[in-house]
């Protein structure tokens, strides 16, 4: 009695049909290639916020208050991006800004979506009261006025950095719960967990190495464009004045710094705006493109 | 001796990948008779249901495209139609009839409807005599009650009985070509055998010429007057049905008959082929079936065999064959 | 005596109809209706039928996936029923493995095939992860697929070699009985062969039995020795295979058999022979009255739409029908 050896395993990738020319594929793929540069290019920012900025961001100056930007006439090198209204520098007080946004947006979604997920699968695969009672508590936290809630924070517990993280994580599971539940329900009807449920498996250890690795495909895409939407939440915060203190610096509260001045030194609240609209664009347009690349008939990451 | 109504001559498809070139089809030619079942047997990514397309003219796009041959259908080269010309033949003078029912009809449209939609797109006839047409192509696939049955969604319907309905908007123009791409995979046994009997009355009252794409050898021994085996892109031989079970020429034809368990009698061991079928974008030199045939000598490494004319009706592709 | 692995009494189960708002029942899906047969130690039994018979509900109901509504398991010798929670984890579940019918959804796709193979292991046994390697390597080894495929992942296999991974997997337990759920129907005609001699071969080896769920009769002449043949939740046919093929008694059977033979054209006592049933299988929801396959029976007779017909012994088969009362 021979078993037949069977040659060795041979790779099987599926052939993308693309008859497409060069040219238009470089195109798709610009559609990733600016937005994740937008974002490394922020990450390195953040990081090497110390030694990029050429002024700190608290040194105020009476007597260089509301210069222009180096391209417009009357500013110089000096300031390149100009000086706020209490004459700090404007490129260095963005360059920390984006130290803030990014720290404050990557730990509310470390964990908002850490919570989600484990209660989106949780509910999903549990079914039943469970599902039940986690699905309620999402619909209540979904509908909670999340401003409203962000104002008390501020005022009961003093404005600041983890006021902030509180403030957006305590409601922002939300938004993970229910997908993550729709794609579990979808995996939990799968062969290979029928498979693994007859070797005996527990639920818990189903949950963790069966139905999490296959959902990680749309959280990534989830999150990708979370990163944009929470630097735009924080930026409110601040801009409303119930996020970070001064002096530090952050893109929200650098807007509403330039509120009054909008007219005179449009600097101040315009280049922190645009930034704000790049990483949000950047991170939707990333997130599209990361969905389409992991359509499921492709193979998986 | 009916005419021939499809002629096809050495005809190629290929999809164009960032990995290559894949040459799903690559240099078939074949025929089918008016009144004639002409079988395409083959394992999955042989090319037959490429064939198919092929011959509708409906490769996906991008990356399909057809890079050589004929495609004569009565008289007409197919190949040379536009796009116009050629959307005036599908479905008029040629249908096709796919697997599964569910994705070949549209969920949300009644099922007169979507009958009505192709009589009144190939044969412009007036209004009033739109309905009749659904109902006489519906009784033709012998569905009960075909005024009852306009009214309804496909998901109303069983499985045969969905298919019956695909086969009657497949048959509703009275096509001269059907090409039917594992119809009866998805049915049950006896459904399978209903609808293949079936069939066979259709074709008796029409005359069309039927081209039945499958893997199922019983499927084939029943409907098929005559059947094409493809293996890797190319037809490996062609033969009357009976020859192609009881006198394979071709080695592969023949293992393929006998790797499959017979129901007549109780097989000792299966005869199993060794090997997987090879990477169509790196087809080894030489005969495509050389590397797991049992026969295979020094020529077929080296060089492609030619096709052999045996008989009038059977022909072989193989180096062993003189 | 016949080594008795697993027997089932009268299985039953049904599923409810609801309807409107407040889910109201209104009627019962009768997947299956009293069902009983045996499976023998290293033997293979197949249950054959087409879809809406009931077959793949007995299969999740002898996985305990499903609860079934009555009717006992008993499990060498012992009713299942009675078992406790953990000794159903630790006598039972282990003893009885399973091989599913898609080869591409019935793997983790983000797990490597040493872990796919191993999870029964893992889960189980306190093997070390090393232990656990070694014993995988020995498993893919007997179903040929080569040690370099352990840490690959499933798409990187082609069906057949899927299969045979599944099969591994199956193995690793050391069960008593495998349950194959259309082991072969979705794959290539020539790996069908490949996948059946394996199977058969490691029965061989291990003295393992099988419950092989098929349509394919060719199949399933070729795999057993003993055949169940169902029809709307219930068995029609059942009995040594062999004796089933060369004569089998029920009508359903023979128009089964008929469906599936291969017919040329110029054999004209084969062809004036075919069974060609008329309509479709009732829903389980109403089966007919009587024989439920009484509507479409050529031979039907009165009593066929009034009573229930009850199994009768001929010979080493069993039959439901009213011919042989």
């Amino acid at each position: 009695m021979q078993t037949t050896m069977v040659p060795n395993v041979e790779a099987k990738s599926k052939p993308r049909y693309t008859g497409i020319s060069r040219r238009r594929r470089i195109l798709k793929n610009l559609a990733m290639i600016i937005p994740a540069a937008v974002f490394i290019l922020l990450i390195l920012t953040a990081i090497l916020a110390p030694w990029l900025a050429p002024y700190p961001y608290d040194k105020t100056s009476m007597t260089e208050r509301r210069l222009p930007p180096a391209f417009v006439e009357g500013g110089s090198m000096k300031h390149f991006l100009g000086t706020d209204n209490l004459g700090r520098d404007v490129l260095s007080r963005v360059i920390y800004g984006a130290r803030v946004s990014l720290s404050v947006s990557l730990m509310v979604i470390a964990i908002t979506s850490g919570i989600g997920t484990a209660l989106g699968i949780t509910a999903g695969y549990l079914g039943g009261r469970t599902d039940a009672f986690i699905m309620r508590i999402t619909d209540i936290a979904l509908s909670f006025p999340g401003l409203l809630l962000a104002m008390l924070l501020a005022v009961s517990l003093g404005p600041g950095f983890f006021t902030v993280v509180l403030a957006l994580s305590i409601l922002g599971w939300s938004g993970y719960t229910r997908l993550i539940r729709g794609e579990t329900l979808r995996i939990r009807n799968s062969d290979f967990v029928a498979q693994a449920r007859i070797a005996g498996a527990s639920p818990f250890r189903i949950m963790l190495r069966h139905i999490f690795p296959n959902i990680l495909n749309p959280l990534i895409v989830v999150v990708t464009m979370a990163v944009g939407f929470m630097i735009l939440a924080e930026s409110g915060m601040s801009y409303l004045g119930i996020g970070i203190p001064p002096p530090m610096p952050s893109w929200g509260s650098m807007v509403a710094d330039g509120r009054n001045d909008l007219d005179r030194a449009w600097w101040i609240s315009m280049f922190p705006g645009i930034l704000i609209g790049l990483v949000v664009m950047s991170g939707n347009f990333l997130g599209d493109w990361l969905r389409d690349k992991m359509d499921p008939r492709l193979r998986q990451l | 001796m009916n005419e021939i109504i499809l002629q096809v001559e050495d005809l190629r498809t290929s999809f164009f990948t960032r990995m290559g070139e894949v040459k799903a089809v690559d240099g078939i030619s074949f025929y089918v008779r008016a009144g004639e079942t002409f079988g395409i047997v083959g394992e999955s990514g042989c090319g037959k249901s490429v064939t198919g397309l092929s011959i509708l003219r409906l490769l996906p796009e991008p990356g399909g495209r057809i890079i050589g041959g004929k495609i004569i259908l009565e008289g007409r080269n197919l190949m040379e139609l536009n796009k116009k010309q050629m959307r005036a033949y599908r479905g008029k003078m040629i249908s096709m009839i796919l697997q599964d029912p569910m994705s070949s009809l549209n969920p949300v449209y009644q099922i007169g409807d979507q009958i009505a939609e192709s009589v009144r797109l190939h044969q412009g006839l007036p209004e009033n005599m739109v309905e009749p047409e659904v109902i006489s192509a519906l009784r033709l696939l012998r569905i009960p009650s075909p005024e009852m049955i306009l009214k309804e969604y496909p998901f109303q319907l069983s499985g045969g009985m969905r298919q019956r309905v695909v086969g009657s908007v497949a048959m509703s123009c009275h096509p001269r070509l059907l090409i039917a791409d594992e119809p009866t995979t998805a049915l049950d046994a006896t459904i399978q055998a209903q609808y293949i009997a079936l069939f066979e009355d259709i074709q008796q009252k029409t005359n069309v010429a039927i081209i039945f794409i499958t893997h199922d050898f019983g499927v084939v021994s029943r409907i098929c007057d005559r059947v094409g085996v493809m293996y890797a892109g190319k037809i490996v031989e062609t033969a009357p049905t009976r020859e192609i079970f009881k006198a394979p020429r071709h080695p592969y034809t023949s293992a393929l008959i006998h790797s499959v368990p017979s129901l007549d009698k109780k097989d000792d061991r299966l005869f199993s082929i060794e090997g997987q079928p090879p990477s169509m974008m790196n087809l080894p030199p030489g005969c495509r079936f050389c590397p797991r045939c049992t026969f295979s000598m020094d020529v077929c490494k080296e060089q492609e065999p030619p096709e052999i004319k045996l008989t009038e009706d059977h022909s072989v592709s193989c180096w062993r064959v003189k | 005596m016949p080594d008795v692995l697993l027997e089932t009494r009268d299985l039953i189960k049904h599923y409810p109809v609801t309807r409107g708002f407040l889910q109201r029942t209104i009627g019962w899906v009768r997947a299956i209706d009293g069902v009983s047969f045996t499976i023998e130690r290293g033997k293979t039994l197949s249950l054959v039928g087409e879809s809406g018979a009931g077959k793949t509900t007995i299969a999740k109901a002898i996985l305990l996936l499903e609860q079934l509504t009555s009717g006992s398991i008993l499990f060498e010798g012992k009713d299942l029923y009675k078992f406790t929670n953990t000794q159903l984890r630790t006598e039972y579940k282990p003893k009885v493995q399973s091989v599913q019918q898609n080869p591409w959804s019935s793997m983790n796709p983000r797990m490597r095939v040493r872990d796919i193979v191993g999870e029964p292991l893992i889960v189980n046994t306190k093997l070390s992860k090393k232990e656990v390697y070694a014993k995988v390597a020995e498993l893919l080894s007997k179903v040929g697929i080569a040690s370099e495929g352990m840490v690959r992942y499933p798409h990187e296999f082609s069906g057949g070699q899927r299969q045979r991974i599944a099969v591994a997997r199956a193995l690793a337990l050391n069960p008593n009985l495998v349950v194959l759920d259309e082991p072969v129907s979705a794959l290539d005609v020539s790996i069908r062969a490949q996948i059946m001699n394996l199977l058969k071969d490691l029965q061989a080896e291990h003295n393992l039995s099988y419950l092989v769920i098929a349509h394919n009769l060719a199949t399933v002449r070729y795999m057993s020795h003993s055949v169940a043949i169902m029809y709307l939740g219930q068995l029609v046919e059942s009995g040594e295979a062999e004796a089933l093929f060369e004569r089998p008694l029920h009508p359903y059977t023979r128009a089964l058999i008929s469906a599936s033979q291969l017919t040329l054209p110029e054999d004209s006592d084969q062809s004036s022979k075919q069974i060609i049933l008329t309509g479709e299988m009732p829903s389980p929801v109403n089966p007919p009255p009587g024989c439920r396959f009484h509507t479409r029976c050529a031979e039907a007779q009165d009593t066929c739409a009034k009573e229930v017909p009850v199994m009768h012994v001929v010979g080493t088969q069993q039959v439901r029908c009213h011919n042989y009362d």
